[in-house]
C-alpha cells in the first residue's frame, strides 16, 4: 500500500542520487509532505498536549507539592501528600463507601441489563419500541435525573412520589436519602435506573451476532430454553460481559454526580465517595484553604488501583474470553 | 450436553400435530414456517414459538416486560411533563394525581421569569454544545486524516499516545486540568468562566479520534491514489475527497458531542462557577442544582422538563445512532 507521503517522496527523488535518496533539507521535507502532515496534526497535538498529555505529567508533579492556588512548595518528605491522605480517617470512610456503592451497583445493576436484553432479544414485534423505552432514562441529563429523584421521587414525606406508591401497598414511608442506612442504596437505585439502558443496547447488539445455527445445534442435542441460554447465549456474550463487568467497576469507583447532587456526601458521611473527597480536598477544605496536592495524590492512588485491578482482572480472565 | 427427556418427545409430537389436526389456521402457519430461514430465529426456535405452551408464557413475559419498561422509561418523563403543568401545591399533596385542578402554565412562566431565567442557561448550553462540537470535529477529522491517511513515520507513536489516554480514568486529569485552565501554558491569562474552558478540553477525546481513524481506514485507498495522480495535494484530498465521504462518521461524532455537552456536569461546574453573572456562561446542568434551594417545586420541575426536551428530541430523531451500540464509550462512562 502506498501512502501519499511516500508517493510524493518518490516523485521528489532525483534520479542521480544513490539508492534514490535525497539529502534531507527543509525544502525536501516540505515537498515530501512533512509540513502538510504537521499542519494536519497540529490541532490534535495542541489540544491533546495541553489538555491531556501535559496534565497527566503535571499530576505527578502536583502530587509532590503543597499547593493551594496561591503558594506552591515542594512536599517534604516528598510522599507527605500520600501519607496525609492515608492518615485521614475520612479517606477510609470514602473507600468503604465507594466499595459499598460499587458492590450494590454490581449486585443490582450488573445482572439486570443481561436479563432484560436476553428477554428483549426474543421480542418479535415492535422490538424498537422496547429499545427506545429502555434507553430513555439514559437520554435524560444526569443532573436533571438526580434532581427529579431528589426533590420529587425521594421526598421523604408521606406524599413523596415513591412513598405514595408504597402507601398503596400499606408500606410505611421511607426516609430514602435522608437516613444513613437507606441513603447509599437509594443512590444506587437511581444510578442503576439511569445506566441500565446503555448496557442493554450493548448486549442487544452482541445478541444479534449469536449464530442461529448454534441454537439449532443445541436443540438437536435436546437442550431446552434454560440450557440454550446457559450453554449458548451466555457463553457467546462472554467477551462483552467480561468487559462491561470491569468497566462498571471502573465507572462506579469514580462516581461523583449521585453522591454530590443527592446528599453532598451525607448524612454523616454515609455517602462520601472517593471522588467527593478529592473534590473536597481541592475545592472545599474544612480549613477554608485547598489542598491540591492531597487531591491529586488521591486521584493517582485511585487510578493506580484501577489500573492494577484491570491488569489482574484481564490476566485472570484471559482464558475465559476466548471461545 | 445431556438430552432432557422433556423436550425431544415434544418436538416429535409437534412434527406430527399439523397432520393430525385439520385446522386451517394451524396448517397455514406451519406452511409459512417451512419457508422461513432459520437465521430469523433467536433462543426460542420458530417451531417452539408456534406452540401455545411456549408462546403463551413468552408473550405474557414480554407484556410484563413492556409494562416494566413503560414504568421505568416513560412514566418518569411523563410525570415530569405533567408536574411541570401542575401547581406546586397539587404536586406536593397528591403527586400521582393527574391534573387535579387543571393545567397551569404558571411554572413554565416562572422558569422563564427573572428568578430562574431558564432561557439564558438554555442558550448557554447550546453555545457550549456548538463550540465543543466544532473543536471535536476539527481535532478528530484533521488528526484522523493525518494519522490514518497521510501516515507520517512518527504517526504510530502519536496514535499510541492518543490511545493510551483512552484507558486513563478521567479522575487523574481533574486537578491538573483545572490548573491548566487557571494558567494555560501558551495562551496566558485564565480561561475560568469562559466557554473556552469547556470547549478546548472536549477536543482531547481519544474516543472520537479512534472512531474517525477506524472510519478513514475503511475508505478505499484507490480513490486517494487517483486523486493524487490528478494532482490533488493533501489539503485538496482532505477537503474535497475525504470530508465529503465522512458524513456518516461526522454525524455520529456530532450526535454524541451534543448529547455529552448536555450531560456533562462535574467539569463545567468546576470551570464555570459563574462569578458575578452566572447567566452569561453557565449551562443548564451547572445552574439547575444551584436553584434547588431557592425555588418552589413547580417552577423547578418545569425547568427540569425544559432541560430534558432537546436531548429527548435528538434521541427520537437519531434513534439509530444511539441504539446501534456506537455509543459504547458514552454508554459505559456512567
Amino acid at each position: 500500500m502506498t501512502t501519499s507521503s511516500e508517493r510524493i517522496g518518490a516523485r521528489a527523488a532525483k534520479p542521480g542520487t544513490p539508492r534514490g535518496r535525497v539529502r534531507r533539507t527543509p525544502a525536501t521535507w516540505v515537498k515530501r509532505g512533512g509540513l502538510a502532515n504537521l499542519i494536519f496534526l497540529l490541532p490534535l497535538l495542541l489540544i491533546f498536549g495541553m489538555f491531556s498529555w501535559w496534565p497527566i505529567i503535571d499530576s505527578f508533579v502536583i502530587s509532590l507539592q503543597h499547593t493551594n492556588f496561591v503558594v506552591t512548595t515542594w512536599a517534604d518528605p516528598f510522599w507527605s501528600n500520600f501519607t496525609f491522605v492515608l492518615n485521614d480517617p475520612t479517606f477510609w470512610i470514602a473507600v468503604r463507601n465507594t466499595g459499598y456503592f460499587a458492590l450494590l451497583a454490581l449486585i443490582f445493576g450488573y445482572p439486570l441489563p443481561i436479563v432484560l436484553a436476553v428477554l428483549m432479544s426474543e421480542v418479535k414485534r415492535a422490538k424498537a419500541v422496547f429499545s427506545v423505552l429502555a434507553y430513555l432514562p439514559v437520554v435524560i441529563p444526569p443532573v436533571v435525573a438526580v434532581l427529579l429523584w431528589k426533590t420529587a421521587f425521594y421526598d421523604a414525606g408521606r406524599t413523596g412520589v415513591f412513598n405514595t406508591i408504597l402507601g398503596w401497598f400499606h408500606i410505611p414511608p421511607q426516609p430514602w436519602i435522608q437516613d444513613t442506612v437507606t441513603a447509599m442504596p437509594s443512590l444506587v437505585l437511581e444510578a442503576t435506573w439511569a445506566a441500565a439502558g446503555g448496557t442493554i443496547i450493548i448486549y442487544l447488539a452482541a445478541l444479534t451476532n449469536v449464530a442461529p445455527e448454534l441454537y439449532d445445534a443445541a436443540e438437536v442435542d435436546g437442550a431446552g430454553i434454560w440450557k440454550k441460554i446457559w450453554h449458548v447465549t451466555l457463553p457467546q456474550l462472554r467477551g462483552i460481559l467480561l468487559i462491561t463487568f470491569i468497566l462498571q467497576i471502573i465507572g462506579t469507583a469514580q462516581v461523583f454526580n449521585e453522591p454530590y447532587l443527592f446528599t453532598k456526601g451525607g448524612p454523616v458521611q454515609s455517602t462520601t465517595t472517593i471522588l467527593l473527597l478529592i473534590y473536597q480536598y481541592a475545592f472545599q477544605s474544612s480549613d477554608g484553604g485547598s489542598n491540591l496536592g492531597a487531591a491529586t495524590a488521591l486521584s493517582l492512588m485511585l487510578a493506580a488501583f484501577l489500573a492494577i485491578l484491570s491488569a489482574l482482572y484481564f490476566r485472570a480472565t484471559k482464558g475465559w474470553s476466548q471461545n | 450436553m445431556t438430552a432432557t427427556p422433556l423436550v425431544s418427545p415434544d418436538e416429535v409430537a409437534l412434527s406430527q400435530k399439523p397432520a393430525q389436526e385439520v385446522n386451517g389456521r394451524l396448517r397455514r402457519v406451519s406452511r409459512r414456517a417451512a419457508h422461513e430461514p432459520s437465521t430469523d430465529r433467536g433462543i426460542v426456535s420458530t417451531a417452539d414459538w408456534r406452540r401455545t405452551r411456549v408462546r403463551f408464557p413468552l408473550v405474557t413475559l414480554h407484556l410484563i416486560l413492556l409494562i416494566v419498561l413503560i414504568i421505568a422509561g416513560l412514566l418518569p418523563i411523563l410525570w415530569l411533563l405533567k408536574s411541570a403543568l401542575t401547581s406546586t401545591q397539587d404536586t406536593l399533596t397528591a403527586p400521582l394525581a393527574i391534573f387535579p385542578h387543571g393545567i397551569t402554565w404558571d411554572n413554565v412562566a416562572q422558569a422563564f421569569g427573572v428568578n430562574i431565567q431558564i432561557q439564558n442557561y438554555f442558550l448557554n448550553t447550546i453555545w457550549v454544545a456548538v463550540g465543543e462540537w466544532v473543536v471535536q470535529i476539527v481535532v478528530a477529522t484533521t488528526g484522523g486524516f493525518a494519522l490514518s491517511v497521510l501516515k507520517p513515520k512518527y504517526g504510530r507513536f502519536i496514535s499510541g499516545l492518543v490511545l493510551a489516554t483512552l484507558f486513563l480514568p478521567a479522575v487523574v486529569l481533574l486537578i491538573p486540568l483545572y490548573l491548566t485552565i487557571l494558567h494555560p501554558l501558551v495562551i496566558g491569562g485564565s480561561l475560568l468562566n469562559t466557554f473556552w474552558a469547556v470547549w478546548l478540553p472536549s477536543g482531547a477525546s481519544a474516543f472520537n479520534v479512534v472512531l474517525v481513524m477506524r472510519f478513514f481506514d475503511g475508505l478505499p485507498r484507490e480513490i486517494f491514489e487517483a486523486a493524487e495522480t490528478d494532482g490533488a495535494g493533501p489539503f485538496r484530498l482532505f477537503w474535497s475527497i475525504v470530508l465529503p465521504m465522512s458524513k456518516p462518521i461526522i454525524g455520529v461524532v456530532t450526535v454524541f458531542a451534543v448529547i455529552n455537552a448536555w450531560k456533562d456536569y462535574l467539569w463545567p461546574m468546576l470551570v464555570l462557577p459563574g462569578g458575578v453573572n452566572p447567566a452569561s456562561v453557565q449551562p443548564l446542568s451547572v445552574r439547575l442544582p444551584n436553584i434547588v434551594g431557592q425555588t418552589e417545586l413547580g417552577p423547578l420541575i418545569a425547568s427540569l422538563a425544559i432541560s430534558t426536551l432537546i436531548p429527548i428530541i435528538l434521541f427520537l430523531i437519531f434513534q439509530r445512532t444511539f441504539l446501534s451500540g456506537g455509543g459504547f464509550g458514552g454508554a459505559v462512562k456512567g
